[in-house]
């Protein structure tokens, strides 16, 4: 086959994968045909993957093939990872993707076939540090969701003038790129400068923090990808990186607004700052606590019961006790639902997909905004693991921390049950007013032993 | 500025239009699956590493070529794999009892 025509069905089928993309995240939008959105993208790749393989510039398959097959191999156990490190392989798969965005804009660098003109330099150099920074700070976003870096965060002083300046530096050797793209030794100056920031962009983020440091890295990954389309003149991959950027962009927005936090706050890193004005007065309040039997006894007398999950849930492995749970309530005709606020766990959705796959049904998985004015009309609210998202001092409290915040209405449920491990803080470190109240009962203990001793207690009365 | 980067900038902010319509679209309930899909769909820069490590210009360029092939490609396969079971998870009530 002549080359040119070649060169047009191979970009037929990059056209058609890209429409096989977008059709992919159509589907999306409802649970019943999302898994159509799987495999109109899995038809898409596959299109895009097997056509460049013929393209005609390829003259060595051997390293291709292997990779392929190394790929494959990293690839399938990470995609069968337990739904508990969901996180942290979603935040190593941003690390991957912004590894390889920033591998290939390095070797479009090096590749020397054609001078480098002032406007590519400026386009690569701009890819390749928001693909450095991504990787290092998806990196450590994963060490921390792992547990292997601590997970509160790591600040000192003057640390976002240390950070700016820093890229500022990238930025500065880009900037003298563009005036001479000559000067390449400063390229790899760049690269690891740029690596150095994405490690001091994330390193000062707490846990509780992640489910916006994970959408908006992931817009990143995106963004990256999407200028490397612009470096390599693929429209197949600005396409997909402008949709990926998107995602993860609307996502941060949403994460954003769920923290009342501000665009810009998170921008700079800004995350954290909360935690140090937190340990303040503190004067012995009384709390009042309950064991399995009385928590189970008001549990079984109760008409309508709310879930409130949180990371600590996901910590303790406590989904499937919460299914039992939520089986022997129903099953004594108790109406039980679920309230999700956008950012209690580690990402968006995290509790959904904990839940889910402990086999509760979606339709009981209720959004804050949906559920807030039931609570009134909600005879126990149970919380599992979750602090600050059910913290009242969100909407009273002018000083507290977190002011402003959207919140879970579960104070107005008539009782609240909160399993908690001791009456230590959060990870923001805020006290939360709702533990002193008189109608919150506090249930000290592991997640999973507890609600496991309250579905005996119930199992057992019955 | 090249005529190349222009006609991207028509794509690159129209696909972005169309991906925010989308997306505004995707229930909050699928909010960590639509992450790992799109991550799997954003893996399509593989097609631009297996270009770079097939052409075989310089050896540097091959190595770097190569570990993005493995790279995005894990992404892909692990992205797509990974939705799937989130998603088999997710059933409603009436699905469950029939």
């Amino acid at each position: 086959m002549n080359p040119l025509a070649l060169q047009q069905y191979l970009d037929f089928a990059y056209i058609a994968a890209v429409v096989l993309f977008i059709l992919s995240l159509r589907f999306l939008s409802s649970p019943a045909s999302a898994r159509w959105g799987v495999l109109a993208g899995e038809i898409g790749a596959a299109l895009a993957v097997i056509a460049t393989l013929f393209n005609p510039e390829l003259v060595q398959y051997k390293w291709i093939l292997i990779t392929l097959i190394v790929g494959a191999g990293i690839g399938v156990p990470l995609g069968l990872v337990h739904m508990t490190a969901v996180p942290q392989r979603t935040a190593l798969s941003h690390a991957f993707g912004a590894l390889s965005a920033a591998m290939i804009g390095i070797a479009e660098f090096y590749v020397g076939t054609a001078p480098v003109t002032r406007f590519q330099m400026g386009e690569i150099a701009l890819e390749v540090i928001i693909g450095s920074l991504t990787f290092t700070g998806s990196v450590i976003a994963a060490g921390k969701l792992q547990e292997i870096l601590p997970q509160r965060p790591i600040v000192y002083r003057g640390q976002n003038i240390v950070s700016l300046s820093v890229l500022g530096a990238a930025l500065g050797l880009a900037v003298a790129l563009v005036v001479n793209p000559a000067h390449a030794m400063l390229f790899p100056v760049m690269v690891i400068v740029a690596l150095i920031f994405g490690v001091l962009l994330v390193t000062p983020i707490g846990g509780a923090d992640m489910p916006t440091v994970i959408s908006l890295l992931n817009s990143y990954a995106g963004f990256s990808a999407a200028l490397l389309g612009f470096v390599l003149n693929s429209k197949v991959l600005v396409v997909a990186g402008a949709l990926d950027g998107s995602s993860g962009f609307i996502l941060s927005v949403i994460m954003c607004k769920a923290m009342n936090r501000s665009f810009s706050n998170v921008m700079f890193g800004a995350f954290g700052q909360v935690q140090v004005s937190a340990a303040g007065a503190k004067e012995e309040r009384v709390v009042r606590s309950a064991t399995p039997e009385e928590a189970a006894g008001i549990l079984a007398a109760a008409n309508k019961v709310v879930i409130v999950p949180g990371y600590g849930m996901a910590v303790a492995q406590a989904q499937h006790k919460v299914r039992e749970l939520y089986d022997v309530l129903t099953k004594k005709g108790i109406d039980v639902r679920f309230a999700i606020h956008p950012v209690a766990g580690r990402m968006p959705g995290h509790m959904n997909v904990l839940l889910a796959e402990a086999d509760i049904p979606y339709d009981r998985l209720i959004e804050m905004d949906e559920i807030n004015g039931d609570f009134p009309q909600t005879d126990v609210a149970l919380i599992i693991g979750a602090n600050d998202v059910t913290n009242p001092a969100a909407r009273s409290d002018q000083s507290s921390p977190i002011f402003g915040m959207p919140i879970l209405d579960v104070d107005k449920a008539h009782t609240v049950m909160v399993i908690k491990r001791s009456m230590n803080p959060g990870f923001a470190g805020i006290d939360n007013p709702l533990y002193y109240l008189d109608r919150t009962l506090m249930l000290f203990g592991d997640a999973k032993q507890f609600v496991g001793g309250i579905v005996r207690e119930l199992g057992g009365g019955h | 500025m090249p005529a190349d980067f222009i006609s991207n900038l028509y794509v690159f902010i129209l696909a972005g239009f169309v991906g925010f319509e989308v997306i505004r679209r995707v229930s909050p309930l699928l909010h960590t699956p639509l992450m790992s899909l799109t991550n799997a769909l954003d893996a399509i820069v593989v097609v631009a590493a297996i270009i770079i490590a097939g052409r075989h210009e310089t050896r540097l360029t091959t190595v770097l070529g190569a570990i993005a092939v493995a790279a995005s490609f894990s992404n892909m396969v692990g992205g797509f794999v990974i939705t799937d079971r989130m998603l088999r998870m997710f059933k409603s009530g009436r699905s469950k009892q029939s």
